[in-house]
């Protein structure tokens, strides 16, 4: 089996700043919550590779700890996403056409009419800001797409004969679900999973950089975008990098999202036979 | 008049076709026959030049001598709908769902410059007419999705037929339609033959259904043209062994000794099952549609009882609550004396077992062969000897021992009935329903796996519930016969009875539409 | 087609409902007493007190749920406990930015997409796809707002050729106004045109493998006649869907977008309810997005109806 080229470039995208987000769990060049305002707006040299910000704080080793937001964030946020709305989807795919069934959808209805954006809003004017709003602003909004993905995909499912034969077998439509029906979505969940997961990372940037998001001191891209803003012109890289490590992430994962589906496509995989 | 001289085709460098020689003179249909990859279709979508992408053909196409081969596109364009009317096996899918048929039928007119805009609606409508869709019940304005299949053909056929084109390729037209359609449809076919003088290819892998509408037959086995003449003089005298073990296999009849006790062991009484019909808005009235509406039977011990039907007559449904899937809106259905329900208990499920037609569609692709036939125990509790009670069950049905550890997309479709035929023996069942169970299989298949029933039925004593649509394998294989129309039994009585001497007016429609293979 | 059109009327008011009760729960019995919560924690019990009456907070849950929905069907909003006007007020000056701004972004982004997607379909396989479907891919990953940041020094400082942010209203003329809005609308439509040129590519590709364009090629149809007498609207009703959810995207990305250039919309009235802790505010801004959301979705349900006779027929 040969890999698709996106998939690999993909990989090697994303995997770069995965390992930054990990290393810096054990090792970061400085401390990111040490301020050193005599070497602020420092340009990159030996000692700071990247440079430092306007409050003299390291800008490679604040990279990496907002890839470790950014990712912890998107990621527990498809978690989320998959843990509830999978099961909700994979209900009303058994139950479909009932009462359930409508209950579910119409729920999923309402949840799409709040874009992520106006969750956090709700949450942070309630409870305050914190970085547990982004993720669950965003891990909200995954549910619903979730739960249709998987509703949508185990509806064409259900109706094929090998369900039928296993209902003749006796077993009960929870059973049918976990046994037949997932496995056989697993493809589209981890494709969908992939493109939530980069839509995650943008939501997280967006929410950050509004104040949002994560709150000072924990480093994230968009809140040093934000920060960046006024420095811009005169010091365009500090508000360069961390979009790059946005859109490289982003790009990394859709990349994998696409070559991804182009391995695991039934379609494609059945033109081959 | 077309000729096809010496056309080959290569599809990715592999040979598809071979040689292929045919000529059709006008007013005459050549039936091209051949069971699934034999080239048949290639052959049609090869004079349309209508290949996919990476094919390589080579000789000739000539319409009334003028060489269609190495036209330019556009000029092929021209052709295409022009002077050659093509219909396809789907109707349902072959329309564009989101325009009028009026329109669709137009477009044939104007795309070739042979109307302006008004002329071509009237046009259409007169068409339409001439199919059989009169403007009265069929205005121009209908979409697709408001016509049954049948309608829906003749749409395509009077686009096909709009510019009165010189040929007409008929790729398969009548296969996905019931039979009383199917005889309405060619009828059609033959009937604009004659009257427009057209040639017609008429693509078949049912002999029957050659048999009374071709004037000349072609035979085709693996991308060659193994026979070739007058209907009358293939059918007769079958020169080529490959023309005659079709034939012999279109006919087959298993030897069969059914013995047959007496004691019920299905019995359906008075069965009523409703559906619900989509709810009229948010609050409206749910309505129900009586899908199978007060049908009674019984099925013997050691029996084959047929039930055939058109489609949408509620044998599906029935046949869903029979094995226990679905409840009864009223009435009741009894395995030797206990009730079927959705509830019932494990083991009388385990008692009766199915196999469905499609071939592909009724295993988890995900899994192995031994993982596929262990799935009824999940009824009565994995066997101590699993592993041999596999093995069992697919040499029982003509595999090997070995093939448990393969994947369902390793075999062929007919190798593939008989794991499914697998699975519902290893429960050891006394009744297997068999769902249209070989109505996907070529003929030669076919004829396979109706010998292995009938062998499997006589060494275990199996009692058989066989539903299907085609009627020459129901009166071949079984010993009673149901004829359900409309969610109501109409007839019921011996195979050979209701066969030769058919009392129910809907049954003696059924037969006289069905096409007869004639005997050799 | 009537039919259709009230089983989603009826559809839209449910949801509505649905929505207000979720955000009239959040903002105004999760936080227990929402008038202490204003207030903070130093607040003395009588100004608390004060604030409860002044608020209408007095009632019973469901007395005052009733009252804040009849209130804004009858464009009250009820009274900013920070600027001490009509929340109406307030709204309607803002809209007055966002709203065209997310229109202006989805105008810009569709009638960028359709045709790039249609091309990329059209050339499949060949160079100019593969050049489309890289920049797309490119498009998609670039966080809207800092896009935006890019565009400012390119074409605010660098050229200045747009305003760098601020918003000169619009009675002082419509296109100083359009001019303040360009940065922002482009920034808001490049990711998302993107999405949807890949969604129109693909969903016109999809079409092509159908019966019926093989009906259509066999009738004498070129395979770009085919593609625009039969793809095209087959496609639209994928496209269509994006679309709708597209706008919900473009509202709340114009509230961020907002920050970058300092336009008086939505946004700066949500994030400063936010900080100044007045939920009068923040509850009715949320409101009205996510009405704009619901409205949005039962538009795109009408207009499946006209591309698709099978909705306009169902029961």
């Amino acid at each position: 089996m040969r890999l698709p080229v996106q998939l690999i470039l993909g990989m090697v995208l994303f995997g770069l700043f995965l390992a930054a987000a990990l290393l810096s769990l054990v090792w970061t060049p400085f401390d990111v919550t040490e301020l050193d305002i005599a070497h602020k707006l420092a340009a990159p040299s030996a000692e700071h590779w990247l440079g430092t910000d306007h409050l003299g704080r390291d800008m490679t080793a604040m990279l990496m700890a907002g890839a470790r937001t950014s990712i912890a964030v998107a990621l527990i946020a498809v978690g989320i996403g998959i843990a509830l709305g999978v099961p909700l989807g994979l209900a009303a795919a058994a139950r479909r056409g009932s009462l359930l069934d409508e209950v579910i959808m119409r729920g999923n209805d309402l949840i799409f009419a709040f874009p992520s954006l106006v969750i956090a809003i709700l949450i942070t004017a309630v409870f305050g800001p914190s970085a547990i709003n982004a993720i669950l602003a965003i891990g909200i909004f995954n549910i619903p797409v979730f739960a249709r993905v998987s509703r949508g995909a185990a509806l064409t499912i259900w109706p094929r004969e090998f369900i039928l034969a296993a209902r003749v077998a006796g077993k009960h439509s929870a059973r049918i679900s976990a046994e037949h029906i997932l496995p056989n979505i697993a493809n589209l969940l981890v494709v969908q999973g992939t493109i939530q997961f980069s839509m995650g990372i943008l939501a997280e940037a967006g929410l950050s950089y509004v104040g949002l998001g994560a709150q000072p001191p924990t480093p994230s891209w968009g809140r040093m975008l934000a920060d960046a803003q006024t420095f811009f012109y005169a010091y365009p890289r500090l508000a360069i990098l961390p979009g790059l490590a946005i859109v490289l992430t982003v790009l990394g994962l859709n990349l994998m999202g696409d070559g991804l589906r182009d391995l695991l496509d039934p379609r494609l995989r059945r033109s081959v036979r | 008049m077309i000729a096809l001289e010496n056309i080959s085709l290569l599809l990715a460098g592999i040979p598809v076709l071979r040689d292929v020689s045919l000529r059709i003179p006008p007013g005459q249909t050549l039936g091209l026959v051949g069971e699934s990859g034999s080239g048949k279709s290639m052959t049609a979508l090869s004079v349309m030049r209508l290949l996919p992408d990476g094919s390589q053909l080579s000789g000739r196409v000539l319409l009334e001598g003028r060489p269609l081969t190495d036209l330019p596109e556009r000029k092929m364009c021209a052709v295409r709908g022009g002077q050659i009317g093509m219909i396809f096996q789907e109707p349902m899918t072959a329309l564009n769902p989101v325009q009028t048929i009026g329109d669709q039928v137009a477009e044939t007119l104007l795309v070739h410059g042979a109307a302006r805009r008004s002329e071509a609606r009237e046009i259409a409508k007169e068409r339409l007419a001439r199919v059989g869709l009169a403007p009265e019940r069929f205005p121009l304005d209908r979409y697709p999705h408001e016509l049954s299949g049948g309608q829906r053909q003749r749409v395509c056929i009077a686009l096909a037929i709009a510019l009165r084109p010189k040929l007409l390729i008929a790729d398969e037209p009548t296969t996905a339609l019931d039979v009383t359609t199917q005889a309405q449809i060619l009828e059609l076919i033959r009937e604009l033959v004659r009257e427009e003088g057209m040639s017609c290819l008429f693509i078949t892998h049912d002999l029957a259904v050659v048999a009374e509408m071709a004037d000349e037959i072609a035979v085709m086995k693996a991308g060659e043209v193994v026979e070739h003449g007058p209907t009358g003089e293939v059918l007769h005298e079958m020169r080529h062994p490959y023309t005659r073990a079709l034939f012999e296999a279109s006919r087959h009849c298993p030897e069969r000794a059914p013995i047959v006790q007496e004691a019920p062991l299905l019995e359906v009484e008075n069965a009523l099952r409703d559906y619900p019909l989509k709810r009229q808005g948010l609050f409206g009235r749910r309505e129900h549609f009586r899908a199978v509406d007060g049908v009674s039977f019984a099925l013997r011990r050691g029996e084959s009882l047929g039930l055939v039907g058109e489609s949408g007559c509620g044998k599906s449904t029935l046949t869903r609550a029979i094995l226990g899937l679905e409840p009864l809106q009223g009435g009741a259905i009894r395995l030797d004396g206990e009730a079927v329900s959705p509830t019932m208990p494990a083991e009388l499920r385990r008692r009766m077992q199915v196999v469905f037609q499609d071939p592909y569609g009724s295993f988890n692709p995900r899994y192995k062969v031994s993982k596929l036939l262990a799935e009824p125990f999940h009824l009565i509790g994995r066997p101590t000897d699993l592993d041999a009670r596999v093995a069992e069950a697919l040499e029982n049905v003509g595999l090997h021992a070995t093939d448990a550890d393969k994947f369902p997309h390793e075999f062929s479709g007919g190798q593939r009935q008989r794991i499914a035929i697998a699975r519902a023996l290893i429960a050891r069942p006394e009744l297997i329903v068999l769902d249209e169970a070989v109505s996907a299989l070529d003929v030669s298949v076919r004829a396979q796996v109706l010998d292995l029933l009938a062998d499997l039925q006589a060494r275990f004593g199996l009692s058989y519930l066989f539903i299907a649509h085609d009627l020459s394998v129901v009166r071949s294989v079984t010993d009673r016969v149901l004829v359900m129309q409309a969610g109501r039994i109409v007839e019921a009585g011996e195979t050979e009875t209701v066969f030769a001497t058919p009392r129910a007016a809907y049954t003696r429609e059924l037969l006289a539409a069905a096409p007869v293979l004639p005997a050799a | 087609m009537i039919r259709y059109a009230a089983t989603r009327l009826i559809s839209l008011g449910l949801s509505l409902m649905a929505a207000s009760f979720v955000i009239f729960a959040v903002v105004e019995v999760i936080p227990g007493d929402p008038a202490a919560f204003m207030l903070g924690m130093n607040a003395s019990e009588e100004t608390v007190a004060a604030l409860r009456d002044e608020l209408g907070l007095t009632g019973s849950l469901p007395a005052r749920y009733l009252g804040w929905v009849t209130g804004m069907l009858g464009g009250d909003f009820g009274t900013s406990y920070t600027y001490r006007v009509p929340v109406s007020e307030l709204i309607a000056a803002r809209l007055w930015v966002s709203l065209p701004l997310a229109l202006y972004a989805l105008a810009l982004s569709t009638l960028l997409a359709l045709p790039i997607g249609m091309l990329a379909a059209a050339r499949r396989g060949r160079a100019t796809d593969y050049g489309i479907m890289g920049l797309t891919q490119l498009g998609i990953a670039v966080p809207n707002f800092w896009f935006a940041m890019l565009l400012v020094v390119l074409f605010a400082i660098t050229w200045p050729i747009f305003p760098a942010g601020g918003f000169p209203g619009w009675e002082n003329g419509a296109w100083p106004a359009l001019k303040a809005l360009t940065l922002p609308a482009v920034a808001l439509a490049l990711p998302q045109a993107s999405i949807l040129a890949r969604v129109m590519r693909s969903a016109l590709i999809e079409t092509l493998g159908q019966d019926y364009i093989r009906t259509a090629r066999a009738k004498g149809l070129t395979e770009g006649q085919a593609i625009r007498n039969h793809g095209m609207r087959n496609a639209m009703i994928p496209v269509l869907t994006i679309v709708g959810l597209q706008f919900s995207f473009l509202l709340a990305g114009a509230i961020i977008i907002e920050k970058v250039f300092f336009l008086p919309g939505l946004g700066l009235l949500i994030f400063q309810g936010i900080t100044q802790r007045d939920l009068v505010v923040v509850e009715s801004v949320v409101m009205l997005l996510v009405f704009a959301v619901i409205l949005v979705t039962f538009l795109v349900d009408l207009a499946y109806a006209l591309v698709d006779p099978r909705l306009r027929h169902s029961r």
